[in-house]
């Protein structure tokens, strides 16, 4: 167990610094199709994180919103919008725009870590079990089956909305 | 052979290892066999020549002469070309098609990793190859590879979603997501108390089987869903700058594809690695159910290529309009009809 532990540590940590160096690539690259493509290394980051923690159910539906969909929808829009290839000197923000992006990170960052380390910081890694998709899905459809229905109102709503928008009639 | 087989158990490491190699040849061999008997051969035939004579016996042995022709030729890129994007292109596409082979199971055992959520996990990879599609349209500085990608992209989006809806009907009827346990409920099924045959869910899910097909034939973008790659009207799309062996790369990922997709149809649809007539716990699959296997895959690749050989390219509006109108709704009415079947039965 704890040779098993040892192993998911060092795996974790090599991801993170993989995600941390893609997720500032993100925000540092001169090209728009670059940073979205620097984005999927932190996306499949995070499944790959959800695998070691043995949830195989949350680590595939992240591949398939996240890289499937959401990454595809980025990259046709910045096609749709911008296509050249080369870098972009208009991508800078104003210096205030930077200060105040600085800022809410800091103030994330502090908030979320303090609400982790008060909430878990003394948490002992209890023993990983894998977790069956069979029990996942009974759980959504018995005991949290009232906000799943709540979010695919709201998603409904969504939609409904993006297409009341996008008619031009 | 058989217990010795059974009791065959490496440490992590070396199963590791055993399985990279076999996937790292099994990808090229499937799509070797798909394109020169399916490619070459049945194609010539349906449209009256003979197809390749002169390589090897009957012409066998073309595709291995067109690969190492590709593999000799110079590596080009275009000069406006954004050269990492461009060379990794088809690697993304190529690496798409190898994650699907994982969960491909050619008997109970003999599967790379037996995964509790199989069908889900194929669904998500396999649209993992529209990255590298979009990578490679924009990265060749070429309108018509723009073009092609565009093209791609929105036919890949819109046939994902049958194709996921499809496969519902099956996950429903079989009560589990695994491959492996969609072959043991149709082995163990019943035809109305009739166990002659087992289940194979072609018979109940024929629908689900047919958008299935169709789904597939468009993910491939063969023929008549080749917009994204239609050389009449946009010279090949994201590969027209594509040569030597950056475009073999792309041409195994598709021919490879199209193998592990008729392969997960196969499980899905007509009984997978088990033949009806011999229980699915016996040891003989151990050496019977990749011949089964591929036996049944070689059926369903053969409609994949009929129906890619016989009919003309839609047009871009029919295409999206089939997708949306037609097989979404009809793979909706499927799963209900499903649904209330299984409460009912």
């Amino acid at each position: 167990m704890l040779a098993l532990l040892v192993a998911q540590n060092i795996a974790f940590y090599i991801i993170a610094a993989l995600m941390v160096f893609g997720a500032l690539r993100v925000v540092t690259c001169k090209n728009l199709m670059h940073a979205a493509l620097w984005l999927v290394l932190v996306l499949a980051g995070v499944a790959a994180q959800y695998i070691l923690l043995a949830a195989e159910f949350v680590a595939i539906t992240q591949v398939l919103v996240y890289l499937g969909a959401i990454i595809v929808l980025f990259l046709f829009g910045i096609m749709l919008t911008r296509t050249k290839t080369g870098t972009d000197d208009n991508l800078n923000n104003s210096a205030g725009a930077r200060r105040m992006a600085a800022l809410i990170g800091v103030l994330l960052a502090g908030v979320m870590g303090y609400s982790l380390w008060d909430g878990f910081g003394k948490r002992e890694f209890g023993e990983l079990t894998v977790q069956r998709t069979a029990e996942v899905s009974d759980s959504i459809f018995s005991t949290y089956l009232l906000p799943f229905e709540v979010i695919s109102i709201l998603l409904l709503a969504a939609l409904i909305g993006a297409i009341v928008l996008a008619r031009r009639d | 052979m058989t217990p010795m087989l059974a009791s065959f158990d490496p440490p992590y490491w070396l199963s590791t290892v055993i399985k990279v190699l076999v996937v790292g040849a099994v990808v090229p061999t499937t799509a070797l066999i798909l394109g020169v008997v399916f490619l070459f051969k049945i194609m010539s035939w349906m449209q009256s020549r003979l197809g390749p004579q002169e390589a090897g016996p009957r012409g066998l042995l073309q595709l291995l002469a067109d690969g190492v022709k590709f593999i000799q030729k110079e590596d080009i890129a275009p000069n406006g070309a954004d050269l990492w994007v461009f060379k990794a292109a088809p690697l993304v596409v190529l690496s798409s098609t190898l994650l699907l082979y994982v969960a491909l199971p050619a008997s109970a055992h003999l599967v790379v990793e037996d995964l509790d959520v199989g069908v889900f996990y194929v669904l998500a990879i396999s649209s993992l190859s529209v990255i590298g599609v979009l990578m490679a349209g924009w990265a060749s500085a070429n309108k018509y590879s723009l073009m092609g990608a565009l093209r791609a992209a929105g036919q890949l989006i819109a046939y994902e979603l049958p194709m996921v809806l499809a496969v519902i009907g099956v996950v429903i009827q079989a009560g589990t997501m695994s491959l492996n346990g969609i072959v043991f409920a149709q082995n163990g099924g019943a035809v109305f108390g009739w166990t002659g045959i087992g289940n194979p869910y072609i018979l109940t899910q024929f629908i689900g089987f047919f958008i299935f097909i169709a789904a597939v034939q468009a993910e491939l973008t063969q023929p008549p869903f080749d917009m994204p790659v239609a050389e009449s009207e946009i010279v090949s799309g994201y590969q027209v700058e594509y040569t030597g062996f950056r475009f073999l790369i792309f041409f195994l990922a598709e021919f490879a594809t199209a193998f592990v997709f008729a392969g997960i149809a196969a499980v899905m649809f007509l009984g997978g690695w088990a033949v009806p007539w011999l229980e699915a716990s016996s040891d003989w699959y151990y050496v019977l159910g990749p011949a089964v296997l591929f036996a049944k895959v070689m059926v369903v690749s053969f409609i994949i290529f009929w129906v890619r050989f016989t009919y003309p390219r839609l047009r871009e509006d029919q295409l999206q309009s089939f997708a949306w109108k037609f097989l979404i709704p009809l793979a909706l009415v499927n799963i209900v009809a499903t649904a209330v079947l299984k409460v009912v039965f």
